[in-house]
């Protein structure tokens, strides 16, 4: 996968393998000209997995738990995205009440283990010890050497979220729960009241995770155009524009906050969204059809939603989203490391969502599962995974077997993007033509702002050492610069 | 026993007695059990409540030798418990160390020759292969995949034929003939090449007679032959081998096959 072949001849190639910190592994290729300006540069996806192709052949109802197995991390918005195509398929467009907030109780708690997750453990090593520190310190352990506190609560949150998901699913990771038309298990009383004795603290913890996020990128000016992007943003939001994570329309805006469609049933995504194959990457690039490849492409996740939403439903949440306001002028954030402030307003979103939830009566209602009518070809589950707008889209013969899938994950919609915010800061941050690892980090930083899960997206998990060159135009080595899996580094 | 003299012929009938007790017990590790004639040692050890691992045996049903699992030693022989007549005063090691290494492997080869994906398959929590393996301490498949590609038939409106699960057991095949009274399967092919097959003009389960009731529909231990659209229903926790342990069911089995025969 180092292809120079669309590269014009005057240019030097960087490359960094693999980037570390991301769910998966990817590499990193920046282009220069002869001048030493980045004139491209390319988040390679080198593995394949092919879990489209696999999956036909096999059985609809066992499509949400094959195709959980995407990912570690967030298996539970894989299984309700197909769950939800899965209830099409069976002739059910509407669960019960009890099984529909199941549902959406399981989702925050996915989202705020995921969120929990990729700040505390991946993340905030960045921020506390500052990107160009030392890597061998940038890393959740040394958080909880020196920040016990906020590290713990990191953790804490997570296991929260983990906690509501193994009441509904029976597992922490990759458990059951959705049946076509409905759920196969009611939130008991007993397991409702456990998880009500930590919400208090789940809300402290939250606010006090969304204060911090907010300090550090309103107190660090040098955040603000880290990666900066004035980029289109696709999201799903609630009739009303509110956020929403689990069903809704489409809605896309322009980078000057104008809207390009709203509302939009997701069900006709394949008349918005196109995608684009490169031979330099597994992943896909997708883009608005309408808008075209070059100017067509957006960005998916917290940083969109919260641009897009016109409130947020909970009340700290949507006073956080005022201030995330505020600071845009009431425009549109761009930052591309406003995308942690977003992330943990999400976060506060989920628990304040995650209290009403469970002071609901109708919660542990025990009227799970809708008859189901008659079977269709073809059902489409959209969803906002914590990552971004996720797409499953499944066809049947008529014997209920898988003949067609196609799969748009949210880190496959951050493409361009990622690839963008790593030109951006490569320009900014590199000299000469010297690897250094302030440089190295310093895009890992910009990538890993998107919390890219390369192990959905294309699909390989695994750490690897991270290795960067550096050849001149002719194709020689002049530097190389290699990062091992605990972060120790040689040339 | 004070007062009384024990005469010759009491002497006689205790002799008797005893000679009859020893000539129907077997040893089964360090237990001695009664046997019943024409029982294997299989039957005797579930009558007494000796657990041998087993997958193609089940109570009520001929056996046939299959899987392997039962493979218990007498003296320098090593033979299948299902299929091996009980004799008076067998010595019969079981529950050993070197036996469950052996059943291990063969539990490891029966994995890797199939496509059991445990973490998607449906029949997960509720399956004797997966439980045998989880009573037997298997950790890894230790043999390179074999990945078949295997027909399978959808083509029944209920029923979901998985060949690539299909462990060759043949239980499906004696429900069928045995008790559903229809002959429905069979195993055809011989060696890596032998498969379950469906008899019907089409070789499909759609034109063959098979019925959900039926109990070939419900017997397979593993995830070969399913009810459709009824995967995942059961909530983790609530599924058979979340509950009980293999040597638990199959002692179930027994029992209630047993009850079943009294009643008839």
């Amino acid at each position: 996968m180092e292809s120079n072949q669309s590269s014009p001849p005057a240019t030097r190639r960087i490359a960094i393998d693999p980037v570390s910190r991301v769910e998966g592994h990817g590499k990193i290729t920046l282009l220069l000209d002869t001048e030493n300006r980045i004139r491209e540069a390319r988040f390679h996806i080198v593995e394949f997995r092919g879990f489209e192709k696999f999956i036909q052949g096999r059985p609809y109802w066992e499509v949400p738990f094959l195709v959980q197995r995407l990912c570690g991390i967030c298996p539970v918005s894989h299984q309700l995205a197909a769950a939800k195509a899965v209830d099409q398929l069976v002739g059910v467009d509407e669960l019960s009440p009890a099984a529909t907030k199941l549902r959406r109780l399981l989702h925050f708690g996915q989202i705020l283990q995921s969120h929990a997750l990729h700040f505390f453990h991946l993340s905030s090593p960045d921020f506390l010890f500052g990107f160009g520190s030392d890597p061998l310190q940038r890393n959740i352990m040394k958080v909880l050497e020196h920040y016990p506190e906020i590290a713990l609560k990191g953790v804490k949150l997570r296991k929260y979220g983990q906690q509501i998901i193994q009441a509904i699913t029976g597992k922490r990771i990759h458990g059951t729960g959705t049946v076509p038309g409905g759920m196969n298990k009611a939130l008991s009383v007993t397991e409702r009241d456990a998880l009500l004795t930590e919400i208090h603290d789940i809300l402290e913890w939250s606010q006090e995770a969304l204060a911090l996020n907010e300090q550090l990128h309103l107190t660090h000016p040098a955040h603000h155009d880290f990666g900066t992007l004035h980029s289109n943003y696709l999201s799903m939001t609630g009739t009303a524009g509110e956020l929403e994570f689990y069903h809704g329309g489409l809605r896309a805006r322009y980078a000057d906050g104008t809207m390009i469609f709203d509302q939009l049933d997701y069900c006709g995504y394949q008349k918005i969204l196109q995608e684009e194959v490169r031979s330099w990457s597994y992943m896909k690039f997708p883009y608005l059809s309408d808008l075209g490849i070059e100017h067509g492409w957006y960005r998916v996740g917290p940083l969109a939603r919260i641009n897009n939403c016109d409130c947020i439903s909970t009340p700290l949440a949507e006073a956080a989203r005022q201030r995330f306001k505020e600071f845009g002028h009431n425009g549109l954030v761009h930052n591309t490391l406003a995308y942690h402030w977003a992330r943990m307003i999400e976060l506060l979103h989920c628990t304040e969502s995650i209290q009403r939830l469970l002071q609901d009566t109708e919660i542990t209602h025990t009227e799970l599962i809708v008859e189901n009518s008659e079977r269709r070809s073809e059902g489409i589950g959209v969803i906002e995974a914590p990552r971004g707008t996720l797409f499953h889209h499944y066809k049947i013969n008529e014997e209920g077997l898988i003949t067609k899938a196609n799969l748009i994950v949210s880190t496959t919609s951050n493409n361009q993007a990622m690839n963008e915010s790593i030109r951006v800061v490569a320009d900014q941050y590199l000299e000469g033509k010297e690897i250094t690892e302030a440089l190295l980090n310093h895009l890992e930083v910009a990538v890993r702002a998107y919390d890219p899960c390369l192990s959905c997206a294309t699909h390989a998990l695994g750490k690897m050492p991270l290795q960067v060159e550096l050849q001149d135009a002719s194709g020689q080595i002049i530097d190389r610069l290699v990062k091992g899996t605990s972060g120790e580094i040689h040339r | 026993m004070p007062g009384r003299s024990i005469n010759k012929a009491m002497l006689r009938t205790l002799w008797i007695n005893m000679m009859t007790i020893s000539s129907s017990t077997i040893r089964i590790d360090e237990q001695e059990i009664f046997f019943e004639a024409g029982q294997t040692i299989m039957d005797a050890a579930m009558a007494a409540n000796i657990y041998i691992p087993h997958l193609c045996h089940y109570p009520g049903l001929p056996p046939s030798g299959n899987c392997r699992l039962c493979v218990v030693g007498i003296g320098n022989r090593s033979v299948a418990a299902c299929i091996t007549p009980a004799c008076a005063g067998q010595e019969i090691r079981n529950n050993t160390a070197e036996l469950n290494e052996v059943r291990k492997v063969v539990t490891q080869m029966l994995f890797i020759e199939g496509n059991h994906i445990c973490p998607t398959c449906e029949k997960t929590g509720n399956c004797k292969l997966q439980a045998i393996a989880y009573f037997l301490g298997m950790l890894h498949d230790h043999f390179p995949q074999f990945y078949p590609h295997r027909e399978l038939d959808a083509s029944h409106p209920h029923i979901l034929l998985d060949r690539s699960r299909c462990i060759l057991c043949d239980l499906c095949v004696r429900a069928s003939r045995e008790i559903d009274r229809k002959n429905v399967f069979a195993i055809a092919g011989r060696g890596i090449q032998a498969h379950l097959i469906v008899n019907s003009p089409s070789g499909k389960l759609v034109d063959s007679t098979i019925k959900v009731t039926d109990v070939a529909t419900t017997i397979c231990p593993v995830g070969a032959i399913l009810i459709k659209e009824q995967g995942y229903q059961t909530p983790i926790g609530q599924r058979i081998y979340d509950q009980r342990t293999i040597r638990e069911t199959a002692q179930q089995e027994y029992v209630s096959a047993k009850a079943k025969n009294d009643a008839d």
